[in-house]
Parts: C-alpha cells; sequence; structure tokens
C-alpha cells in the first residue's frame, strides 16, 4: 500500500484538528472571554479617565492575547498524547514538522484567530484611537504566529511532564519578550505619529524565519519528550 | 602524534574516570579560587585608587564584573555541553549541562543584585528598562526555565535532554546579553576592558578585577566537580565503581 502523499496527509490533519476543535466550541470560546475580562478590569483598577486608557491600550491588548494564548497552550498536544494518535503521528511515513506544523495552524486558526477577531472591540474599550486600530492588528498577525510556534516547541518540550502549566509560563515568556517590544513598539509609534514600519518589518523577519526552524525544532523536541 | 588528546578526552567521559579526575582538581581549584579571591578583593578593596567621580562606589565591580561574565561564560558552557549531550548522547555533558544552570544562576542572580545596589545611588534608580538589564534578567530567567524543566520529569535523563534543547534555543539571548550596550543606546555604560586592545581602565583597578575573574572561574570550576561528582553517584548507584567507593568510605 503506498503512503498518502504529503499534501493529503497534511489537509487530513488540518481537517481533523479543526473539525475536534468544533466539537468543543466552548474552548474556542473560553480564550476570547477570558480577554473581554481581563480587558475590562483595567478601567475599574485605573479608573475610567480616557487619556490613561488610551495610552496603556495597545500594550493591555498585547499581553492580554499573550496569557489568553499561554492559556491554550497546554492542550496543544495534550489528548493527542492522552489517546495515542500522537505517537502514530511520529511513526507515520510522513515528515513529522510537516504535521506538526499543520497541527501549529490549526491551533493558531481557533484560538488565535478568535481574538484577533475582537480586538477591534478590546480597542474600543480602552477607547484606543480607530486609526491605531489597524496597526495594532497588523501587529497582532504577526505576534500571534510566533506565540503558536515557539509556544508549540516547549508545549513539546513538557509533553513528558504532568504538571506543565506554570512550567511553560516561566519559559515561554521571557522567549516573547523581543516580540512584545516590537509590538508594542510598532503601536506607540503610529500613536505618536511617527512611522512604524521598521518594528512590522523585524516582527515580520523573525516570523519567517520561526515558520521555517520552528515546526523542525518542535519535531525534534517533541522525539526527545517522547523517547522513553 | 597528538593522538593522545583525543583518546584522553574519550576516556575522560566515562563517570568513574571523571569522579576520579573531578576528585583530584577540586582542592586545587577550590584552593586557587579562594586565595585569588582574597588577593583580588584586597587590592580591589583596600589597594585600587578610589574613582576620581563616583568614589568608593564603584568597588562593587570587582563583584559585578565578574559575576556577569561568568552568567554568560557558564550560559556558554551550559550550551557547548547540551549540544554534546544531544547529538552524541554522552551522559557526562548531560551532567555537566545541568549541574552548570545552577551555577550559572546564582551568578546571573549576584550581578541583577550588585547592579542595583550599584545602581541606586550613581543612576538614582534600582532597575531600569534598558536593554542590558533586560536581557540580564531574562537569562536568569532562561536558566530557571533549564532548571524548572529538568526537575519536571521523572526520569532524569530524559529530562536532562529536554532540558539541554531548551538551553540551546536559549544560547541566542547570551550574544543579545553581550552586545545590548552597543546595538542600543542604554543607560549601562559600554564595555571598558578589551580582550585584544587597549583598556579604559588604570591598571590599578584593572589587576584586582583580572585576579577576580579568574577566582571565579576556578570556583566554578570546582564546584561544578563536586556537583558532578555527586550527581554522577546518584546516577550510577548500583554500578560497580560506585560500590566500591561506597564500600570503602564504610571501612574508614
Amino acid at each position: 500500500m503506498n503512503a498518502p502523499s504529503m499534501r493529503t496527509a497534511s489537509l487530513a490533519i488540518l481537517r481533523r484538528d479543526l473539525v475536534l476543535a468544533w466539537r468543543r466550541r466552548s474552548d474556542i470560546a473560553m480564550p476570547v472571554l477570558y480577554s473581554l475580562i481581563v480587558t475590562m478590569l483595567f478601567p475599574f483598577a485605573l479608573g475610567p479617565e480616557d487619556t490613561l486608557l488610551q495610552r496603556i491600550a495597545g500594550g493591555v491588548i498585547l499581553v492580554t492575547v499573550l496569557l489568553a494564548m499561554l492559556l491554550a497552550l497546554d492542550a496543544m498536544f495534550a489528548s493527542d498524547i492522552e489517546d495515542g494518535s500522537l505517537e502514530q503521528l511520529m511513526l507515520a511515513p510522513q515528515p513529522l514538522a510537516l504535521m506538526l506544523a499543520m497541527k501549529i495552524l490549526a491551533h493558531w486558526l481557533t484560538t488565535a484567530l478568535p481574538l484577533i477577531v475582537i480586538t477591534p472591540l478590546l480597542a474600543a474599550m480602552l477607547h484606543l484611537p480607530a486609526a491605531i486600530i489597524p496597526v495594532l492588528l497588523l501587529a497582532l498577525l504577526l505576534v500571534t504566529p510566533l506565540i503558536s510556534l515557539f509556544g508549540a516547541v516547549l508545549v513539546a518540550l513538557t509533553a513528558g511532564t504532568r504538571r506543565s502549566g506554570m512550567l511553560l509560563a516561566l519559559m515561554l515568556l521571557p522567549l516573547c519578550v523581543p516580540a512584545l517590544i516590537f509590538a508594542a513598539g510598532a503601536v506607540a509609534a503610529a500613536q505618536q505619529g511617527l512611522p512604524w514600519l521598521a518594528p512590522i518589518s523585524w516582527l515580520a523577519a523573525v516570523l519567517v524565519l520561526a515558520l521555517v526552524l520552528a515546526p523542525l525544532a518542535c519535531a525534534a523536541a517533541l522525539r526527545i519528550a517522547l523517547d522513553s | 602524534m597528538a593522538n593522545w588528546i583525543p583518546l584522553w578526552l574519550h576516556r575522560l567521559s566515562s563517570p568513574p574516570t571523571f569522579y576520579r579526575f573531578a576528585g583530584t582538581l577540586r582542592p586545587w581549584a577550590m584552593g586557587l579560587a579562594i586565595a585569588l579571591g582574597v588577593i583580588g578583593l584586597y587590592g580591589g578593596l583596600v589597594l585600587a585608587p578610589a574613582d576620581y567621580q563616583q568614589g568608593d562606589a564603584y568597588r562593587i565591580i570587582f563583584i559585578h564584573v565578574p559575576s556577569a561574565w561568568m552568567s554568560m561564560f557558564i550560559y556558554a558552557v551550559m550550551g557547548v555541553s547540551a549540544f554534546i549531550a544531544l547529538v552524541w548522547r554522552i551522559k557526562l555533558a548531560e551532567v555537566v549541562a545541568m549541574e552548570s544552570a545552577p551555577i550559572g544562576a546564582a551568578f546571573t542572580f549576584i550581578t541583577l543584585v550588585t547592579g542595583s545596589l550599584w545602581g541606586k545611588p550613581m543612576w538614582g534608580t534600582w532597575w531600569t528598562w534598558d536593554a542590558r538589564l533586560t536581557s540580564e534578567l531574562v537569562l536568569l530567567f532562561l536558566y530557571l526555565g533549564v532548571l524548572g524543566l529538568y526537575h519536571a520529569f521523572e526520569d532524569r535523563r530524559q529530562g536532562a535532554r529536554a532540558a539541554a534543547f531548551l538551553a540551546i534555543i536559549g544560547i541566542i539571548n547570551v550574544p543579545i546579553v553581550h552586545f545590548s550596550v552597543n546595538w542600543w543606546n542604554t543607560l549601562h555604560q559600554g564595555s571598558t576592558v578589551n580582550v585584544f586592545g587597549h583598556s579604559k581602565m588604570a591598571w590599578d583597578m584593572l589587576w584586582p578585577l583580572l585576579t577576580m575573574t579568574l577566582a571565579t572561574k576556578f570556583y566554578y570550576a570546582a564546584s561544578l566537580f563536586r556537583r558532578a561528582q555527586t550527581d554522577l553517584l546518584d546516577l550510577e548507584s548500583g554500578k560497580d565503581w560506585v560500590r566500591t567507593i561506597a564500600r570503602s568510605e564504610d571501612e574508614r
């Protein structure tokens, strides 16, 4: 029997993960609700002053999205390890890195995309000027895949452990600092009317690099963590 | 020819050989570390003249700068031995990488604490978010991440391999720490001591600094040898050579 082509296999993985996510729709809604509630807390904690909220809006939204994604990352491989389908994937004739890239893409589509969709709402809650929102969305479109890719490598490393939640935060958040600095820099520059293309280009460059390297690193990490 | 060097290195990677090697060298390394530390601190705190601008407060560099160098040096050692551990699966390399992490984390912590103690009178603030300070803080978190991942696994060798992988990913941060003062406009000053060129520092202040640097290197070696010895005994418990050592300890 011939092994199915890489294209067929990738599409099959992508469809399977999207269908699984759709069957558990409430899991998709959780990060969205989380970020809405966290954003809602800031005006209460700092007082509803327009100028203050406008100044911090970009940073607050970026950090909220980062934390919401961190909460969802833990589940990226968990159910696949439990039912053994990840081991099957590792034995499959298709390259593991490509299959994992599809899983990461599915995860990004189901957790990050809803967050980006509600970002204009979050921005409105913090009175961010409408002219800044496209820059914020662009920054998020580049930052969230980076978080998914970095996160996937680290989740794969912790795959063999039992208590991984806090550990994941300890490992992922320092690695996200540069991405956060560039994204926040772009939004802040746009707010001051300065050119914001340079930090966005940096983010795009890092994303291209991560798109190529992270799936390979993820595959290597998974082989280390599940090898026993 | 010089065939014996690779041969000797190969033999050294066997746990019992390294155990004896570390046991022989450790007292020397520790003795040198203490002697050089005393000389360096005496030279730095007593003999060296006060700075014309900072007065006596500058003397913290005799702790701060050697610790900062060690925080990066140890990470590099950890990264290289992590690479060796993953590629050639040498048990000793795993031990060296994992036992370097706590020492490196301690040096990073000392660097951050002494830096902020100095920053308060000089810059007027304990902490500022400039590139050098932030990247050093990230370095501390990387060390802690490696340690946390290592201890999260039930199987220690598997944990060591996973943590070694994280250490290799995190090595990108070391050049960032080093070059941060050149790449960005930071509050932290640029480098004063230059290995290949002329150092912008009086010899009276430079020699205690270099002595302290050697002292921290020897301390690291001594500490690493001790930790590796303990770790090897634990990992290899049940092997013949460990039993022989345990029996000879018993008879004493």
